[in-house]
């Protein structure tokens, strides 16, 4: 059941509990029971929001920073990324493999914002030793969802 | 001048869901439920694949039978999926769609003016009445019930066999009721159809969306593939009805005379088409999972959302259709789907357009978003209280 709550949720988050019962075809508690294990265990991790900015007048600058790191003794590439992820600024940290070691994804309200991030915060490090910064300009899909005008249903109403 | 026409085709009256048609296309903020074809794209590999074939210049016929790398596909795919086995280079050919399967097999078995008979049940897909009298055969309806839950049982095969039934049609799982037959229910008709010497085209084309244990194909019944013409295609597996792309196997005396027909009035299936058809065999299995998956979860709301509602509904494990009763409410089906239309702006198509039988019922379809049918639904249900309310204003 697990594996099918999460496929649905992971799309609609916003879901009715009721109804996802129905689509699964499970009781309602059963299934609350389950979401309230995954929580728990840190399977289901947050519920968050797919916003367009482009579409209103927030001001909002995305960035993918790859950071070429050096471990040191005691200070592994779990340690470097916790001194990084705790920035309010950074999105996302991942761990890379190829030819850099973590993409940094980072929100500002300007370019500048971002770019004395990296040149002040991330690249003073002591084991930063690079940092490649790409400025995102257009989002055309994200989490799986085209963010374009949502498609219209061409089919002809009534057919046999 | 001459009258130009033909008696025979002039008979046939045309599909009755015009009126329908007609009226929805016109209603603004109109929600239909009346869609006959998957509410997914195409999956995008699958297009690519269709996309690429062009670039390539591959514009040419294919021959007649089709793409040998799709007929072998095909092959494959039948026995990986159903364990049946047709030899592709005279056993399974490409075809315009299924419908067109349906056609050529009825035109390649009847004789035509000797009275030779078609068992058709019924409720079913439209083509197969007219198609057989087109082909100069007799139509025999088969009157399925909700009762059986519309499958074809011993007892209501027997009831129409005469000396001159030939063909039995077997449109399952069905289009409009969602009806399946389950292997159990197979044989036990295998077991006539071979003691009568009767033949079979099999129209498995939703055979994918099945929602109870696998599908199971009446060809793989021993002492069945000899007589059986076994109709699939990818409009509905794969989302692909505009694509026009189908096949037909069969044992190779039947396979070739129907390859004779195809050859004069077709030519060959779409070659675009037939490229695109080669990759959807091969790397879809996961496509098809997802999707089958969306319709079943979709099902049960639909068929939870009958009973809150007090509509009743057999459960249907195939297709992408709901088949509910409205019996109930003294209505036809017809005036029914028009008043639920026009109160409502709702559009569902009237049991009857499926053959007599279906009167009383209503063809739901499911290939449409959660949010469509919730809004739907809604509607209906609100119709159904003012009925219900109407009536007690009267009693």
């Amino acid at each position: 059941m697990r594996e099918k709550i999460l496929a649905v949720i992971e799309k609609n988050s916003r879901i009715d509990l009721k109804d996802l019962a129905i689509l699964l075809g499970e009781s309602e508690a059963a299934v609350a029971n389950e979401i309230a294990e995954m929580e728990k265990e840190h399977i289901i991790c947050g519920y968050h929001t797919l916003i367009n900015w482009d579409n209103t007048s927030e001001e909002k600058v995305q960035a993918l920073i790859e950071v070429k790191v050096t471990p040191q003794r005691g200070m592994g590439f779990d340690k470097i990324a916790e001194r990084i992820y705790q920035y309010s600024e950074v999105d996302s940290v991942f761990l890379m493999s190829g030819g850099y070691d973590f993409t940094v994804m980072i929100e500002g309200k300007t370019m500048r914002q971002v770019a004395l991030f990296v040149s002040e915060k991330l690249s003073t490090l002591d084991s930063v030793l690079s940092t490649a910064t790409h400025f995102v300009l257009k989002k055309y899909k994200d989490h799986g969802t085209v963010i374009a005008e949502p498609a219209q249903d061409e089919r002809m109403p009534i057919s046999l | 001048m001459r009258n130009p026409l033909s008696e025979t085709i002039v008979k046939i009256p045309p599909s009755g869901i015009r009126k329908f048609f007609d009226i929805v296309s016109e209603m603004k903020d109109a929600i239909s439920l009346g869609v006959g074809e998957p509410d997914f794209d195409t999956p995008w590999h699958i297009r690519e694949e269709g996309i690429y074939s062009l670039e390539r210049g591959r514009t040419f016929y294919t021959s007649n039978a089709g793409l040998k790398e799709l007929k072998r596909e095909i092959g494959h795919y039948q026995k990986r999926k159903y364990g049946v086995m047709y030899d592709y280079t005279d056993e399974i050919m490409v075809t315009v769609g299924g419908s067109e399967a349906i056609d050529i097999a009825l035109r390649a078995m009847i004789n035509p003016g000797r009275g030779e008979e078609v068992l058709i049940p019924q409720p079913s897909y439209v083509s197969y009445v007219p198609c057989t009298i087109l082909a100069g055969g007799v139509p025999v309806v088969i009157e399925l019930e909700a009762k059986d839950e519309f499958r074809l049982t011993p007892e209501k095969l027997l009831e129409k066999l005469t000396p001159n039934t030939k063909i039995l049609v077997l449109p399952f799982p069905n289009n409009p009721t969602g009806a399946i037959m389950e292997k159990e229910d197979l044989e036990a008709i295998a077991e006539i159809i071979m003691e009568k010497d009767l033949f079979v085209i099999s129209d498995e084309i939703y055979g994918e969306l099945t929602y109870k244990g696998r599908h199971t194909t009446i060809a793989s019944i021993p002492g069945m593939r000899e007589r059986t013409v076994l109709i699939n295609g990818f409009s509905k597996a794969f989302a692909m009805t505009g694509w026009r792309l189908g096949y037909a196997c069969a044992p190779e005396p039947i396979l070739t005379q129907m390859l004779k027909i195809h050859q004069f009035a077709i030519m060959c299936a779409p070659t675009t088409s037939q490229y695109a058809g080669i990759e959807a065999l091969k790397n879809s299995d996961e496509d098809v999972e997802k999707m089958r998956e969306a319709y079943d979860q979709r099902r049960r709301y639909l068929m939870h959302a009958f009973r809150e509602m007090g509509l009743e509904c057999f459960e249907p494990y195939g297709a992408f259709y709901t088949f509910p009763s409205i019996k109930r409410f003294g209505m036809t089906s017809d005036e029914f789907a028009t008043r639920l239309l026009q109160e409502e702006k709702v559009a569902v198509v009237p049991g009857t357009a499926f053959g007599d039988c279906g009167e009383g019922y209503l063809r739901i379809s499911y290939a449409y978003s959660l949010d469509s049918l919730k809004e739907a639904l809604g509607r209906i249900e609100r119709f159904i209280k003012r009925l219900d309310s109407d009536e007690h204003c009267t009693v």
